[in-house]
């Protein structure tokens, strides 16, 4: 049987607002444990939570840039559990009535083809803290840091149909909110973290089959993994007669493996309701059109703009403007060159590779935009050959060496363009090669081209790679006339 | 110097016919030679009293003393205290030392007080009897065989026994008003929003409210003038402008328009209760005000709404006490769940565990609608009620307690009849709205009440009315000889 695979997802993004959604303290990533928590964190008796109101606009922002439904009246709930990283034992979230929603996402897929997801809402709330499994001798550590750091729950209509599909919107709502400047986007550091609700149905059902949800997923791929390895568990259930039974999962990253957390019946019963400490939120539209006017460029807009004013394909355009950092890379690369297809192609290929090999994010890239369009300035003005900015400058810039122009000079890495100098090499070269140069006077004109590499890859070799290309071509052309 | 209110003391401190220093030893000698009779007190304070006192001294003799300045008064143990212990009542706090006040303890140490102590209370404010502390129960003054009142039993005890002149309280459900009544003394519940609920060890949320617990409404405004305002520290604290509230003491009340709820006086009241509390009323009438009868439809159905309501905000207001951070912790837990079992059990007392109990089901999935939300609607509808009947009067009166102050025990082992004696408080909290109760009479050798009910942040009327009142009648000045009682 065909089957089907349906995924929503519920994204958890960290705002990156300086102090915390209910009190002051500040929400920086890394501290020491238990140094970022004041009295209100910590749950004391009779503090009280204050809304931190750069948390409001920052949903807000997401709302509009999402094409959702801005709520102008929103309420915060108490979700109830006991844990002890959770210090009032409970949760201030936003149940029935949230900040942002419903709303309608586009994504674009590989293959050029694109769909809308829908956004069932998106609610503010507050993080908890962590709890340290390791190291205290079969005791557990609180770090409560993190406690209090706001959030937007993203949540999805089962939308999506397969890991593709919903890595594309992970990546796009991580545009989103990176270009909007309300979230650090770092994943590793759990500033997104994605839970994925999925289930199996035969291809052609309308019904949904019973979903589990994968929870806390801190990278793309991850994601797809931990689909991967889903929907495979439940076809197979299904296939050896077995059913589906709902339930919370959780993915180790490390081992690649997956298993039950708990099942529906051991599920909490959270006892929401209306939190008494907070007046409900109330936004005044003059507010909402005053942020949507100040709403930096978009992902989409961006891309829109690199096709046209860059003359970039549409996937590299997408590629380009689907991360603000990259998006801000590649627009100080051409800022410094003055060409835009160079420094995309660079930024795609050699910058992504290299960055990919020594596992690190683009923000902690050695190689600045300044640098990099220094290079492809000194490629575009002959003072070297791409084939050496590849494989002897960039790696050198990578490692810190020197800048640009010192390591040419350094390395000695300056493009032969010499004319007389050039025609002493080629003549070298013709000279070992009388036969070929023979056969090529022999072929007729149209032919001939084919044969022209025979002699360019033996006279770039002999010059250690710095002889000018074009130059050679001609001369070698000159040459080569019976 | 006990007999003194505090405008008394603020005028004898002025005059220099004694000192801060002399004033607050005096009570505190006071404390700890009577308080073994009521067991109104957690904790006394000597030290930092007197070292506050010799500086609100200092501050005087500079000519710069606010408007209280060197006041002894005692605070309910609810009101956390930086750097001294605040318990609640409770065996979970027992231990609790926060490191900070609270917003109404600031103010008024702004405002110069000095304080003496810690008083004791049901614990985290759930009971009408002070028998549900953890520090043992009170007794009431008038006769130490008979409950105070509650949940601010000990304030009220402590301020009848002239063992302070004055303290704070707290309102959730009459926990102010109930035990002034009953002890013989006046208490403010304000507006909800009126002072800030920062640093008061939460009870129920949406219907805590600080407020002064004096021998006079004169007192009552002096105080609440250092409690109240605006504090960005709780969302839910109002910023409408402060006004004096003594200058309007003496306006007279010829013409005040004063509403009886036909529900309050024709349901059951206690015939002693009805008889005190008409004749305070008579005399009001003959001040000049106009008695109407009005209708609050919904009374009948507050007691129900609020215990649902507030034993809701509890069970989630009270989960933080698990033992993780601070406060009670079993001894040698097994694992998580153990340690969270034990340190709840052992960690409080049976009302406050009924009340997490009714407060969780109430919420539970299933229950919800059928509870909590439909106490919503009535808790609208009793607050439409009042709205319509202060279109027609001014302020509206009653009873405060049905009874006089009740034998210890005697409603100890029924809940519901505990409940019970909330029955007049309790819609003035669902609403928001401030109360007051005055001493307007005796009965068999008891002090009982008279309820004055204000529309929203209209305190200065009820202060107004209640001044007025004790300048024509001296039930706030009856004592028993106990409690005037040299030492």
């Amino acid at each position: 049987m065909q089957w089907e695979t349906v995924i929503g997802l519920e994204i958890h993004v960290q705002l990156c607002t300086g102090s915390k959604i209910f009190s002051g303290a500040a929400t920086r990533f890394g501290a020491e444990p238990n140094t970022q928590a004041c009295a209100i964190d910590l749950a004391m008796p009779g503090t009280l939570p204050v809304l931190n109101e750069q948390a409001v606009r920052y949903a807000i922002m997401f709302g509009l840039a999402t094409n959702s439904t801005i709520n102008l009246r929103s309420v915060f709930d108490r979700k109830n559990y006991f844990y002890p990283d959770l210090p009032k034992g409970y949760q201030t979230t936003q149940l029935e009535q949230p900040i942002v929603g419903p709303g309608v996402v586009e994504i674009e897929l590989e293959d050029g083809s694109s769909k809308n997801v829908r956004l069932h809402h998106a609610h503010l709330e507050e993080d908890a803290g962590k709890s340290l499994h390791e190291d205290y001798h079969g005791m557990s550590g609180i770090d409560l840091n993190r406690a209090g750091t706001p959030l937007i729950e993203i949540v999805t209509e089962p939308d999506m149909r397969s890991s593709k599909e919903a890595i594309a919107f992970a990546r796009k709502m991580h545009a989103i909110v990176t270009s909007l400047g309300i979230s650090d986007g770092a994943m590793a550091q759990g500033s997104m973290r994605v839970d994925v609700n999925i289930s199996v149905r035969p291809q052609g059902s309308d019904e949904l089959g019973t979903r589990t949800e994968t929870k806390n997923l801190n990278s793309f791929k991850f994601m797809e993994d931990a689909i991967r390895v889903e929907v495979h568990r439940q076809i197979e259930l299904i296939e050896d007669g077995g059913v589906v039974a709902q339930e919370t999962r959780l993915y180790n990253g490390d081992t690649g493996e997956a298993r039950s957390m708990r099942s529906k019946e051991e599920a909490n019963d959270y006892r929401y309701f209306p939190c008494p400490d907070l007046l409900p939120v109330v936004v005044d539209q003059a507010i909402v059109d005053e942020i949507a006017a100040s709403l930096p460029e978009l992902p989409d807009t961006r891309q829109k703009r690199f096709i046209t004013e860059y003359g970039l394909g549409r996937y590299d355009a997408g590629l380009l403007a689907g991360e603000k950092t990259m998006a801000d890379y590649f627009e100080a690369t051409v800022a410094q060159c003055d060409d835009a297809k160079l420094s995309a192609n660079w930024i795609t290929a050699e910058l992504a590779a290299a960055l990919n090999r020594h596992d690190i994010e683009l923000e902690d890239c050695p190689v600045s935009a300044r640098q990099l369009g220094q290079l492809i300035t000194r490629i575009i003005d002959g003072t070297v050959s791409g084939k050496i900015a590849k494989q002897e400058i960039f790696p050198a810039l990578w490692d810190g060496e020197a800048g640009v122009d010192q390591l040419i000079t350094d390395k000695g890495l300056r493009q032969v363009s010499d004319s007389s100098a050039l025609e002493q090499l080629v003549d070298q070269v013709l000279a070992d090669k009388a036969e070929q140069v023979e056969q090529y006077r022999a072929t007729e004109e149209k032919k001939r081209k084919k044969l022209l590499g025979g002699f360019m890859g033996p006279i770039m070799k002999a010059s250690g790679g710095q002889a000018n290309p074009a130059m050679v071509s001609e001369i070698l052309k000159r040459k080569l006339e019976p | 110097m006990h007999k003194l209110t505090i405008a008394g003391i603020v005028e004898g401190l002025g005059r220099g016919d004694f000192s801060s220093e002399e004033i607050t030893r005096h009570y505190l000698r006071r404390i700890e030679q009577l308080d073994a009779r009521y067991n109104s007190f957690i904790s006394v304070t000597p030290d930092q009293a007197v070292a506050r006192a010799r500086a609100a001294d200092k501050r005087r003799s500079k000519g710069d003393a606010p408007p209280l300045c060197g006041v002894p008064i005692a605070h309910k143990d609810i009101f956390c205290t930086e750097g001294i212990r605040t318990s609640c009542g409770s065996k979970m706090l027992d231990n609790f030392v926060p490191p900070y006040s609270a917003t109404a303890v600031d103010n008024l140490a702004q405002a110069g007080c000095v304080t003496l102590g810690k008083t004791n209370m049901d614990e985290f404010a759930m009971g009408s009897s002070n028998e549900t502390s953890f520090y043992g129960e009170v007794g009431n003054p008038w006769d130490t065989g008979r409950v105070p009142g509650g949940s601010s039993g000990g304030s009220a005890a402590a301020v009848a026994a002239h063992l302070c002149p004055a303290a704070t309280g707290t309102d959730t459900g009459g926990s102010i008003r109930q035990p002034a009544s009953l002890c013989g003394i006046t208490g403010l519940k304000p507006t909800y929003g009126r002072v800030s609920r920062y640093g008061m060890v939460a009870f129920a949320s949406s219907l805590d409210q600080a407020g002064p617990m004096t021998r006079s409404a004169e007192d009552a405004a002096l105080l609440l003038q250092a409690m109240a305002g605006f504090d960005p520290r709780d969302s839910t604290c109002s910023d409408i402008e402060v006004p004096d509230y003594s200058a309007g003491l003496d306006k007279p009340i010829d013409g005040l328009r004063i509403g009886l709820p036909r529900e309050y006086f024709e349901q059951g009241l206690d015939t002693g209760t009805e008889t005190a509390v008409r004749g305070a009323l008579a005399e009001l009438e003959a001040m000049g005000a106009r008695l109407v009868d009005i209708d609050l439809p919904h009374s009948h159905l507050s007691v129900a709404a609020y215990y649902v309501i507030a034993p809701a905000e509890a069970s989630a207001n009270l989960s933080r006490f698990d033992g993780v951070r601070y406060g009670y912790r079993c001894k040698n837990p097994r694992d998580l769940n153990d340690m969270y079992t034990r340190t709840r059990t052992e960690g409080f007392g049976d009302e406050v565990k009924r009340r997490i109990l009714v407060g969780t089901y109430v919420l539970s999935a299933g229950y919800y609608d059928a509870y909590y939300r439909q106490a919503q609607k009535i808790r609208r509808l009793i607050k439409n009620d009042f709205l319509a009947a202060f279109e027609q009067v001014d302020v509206i009166a009653g009873p405060t307690s049905p009874t006089t102050a009740f034998e210890m025990g005697a409603k100890s082992a029924d809940p519901v009849q505990m409940y019970l004696e909330d029955i007049y408080t309790i819609a003035t909290n669902l609403a928001g709205l401030p109360g007051m109760s005055i001493p307007a009479g005796i009965i068999d050798g008891l002090p009982l009440g008279l309820q004055l009910i204000g529309n929203y942040f209209d305190e200065s009327r009820l202060l107004n009315i209640g001044h007025r009142f004790q300048q024509a009648t001296d039930w706030h000045q009856q004592t028993v000889s106990q409690c005037m009682q040299e030492v």
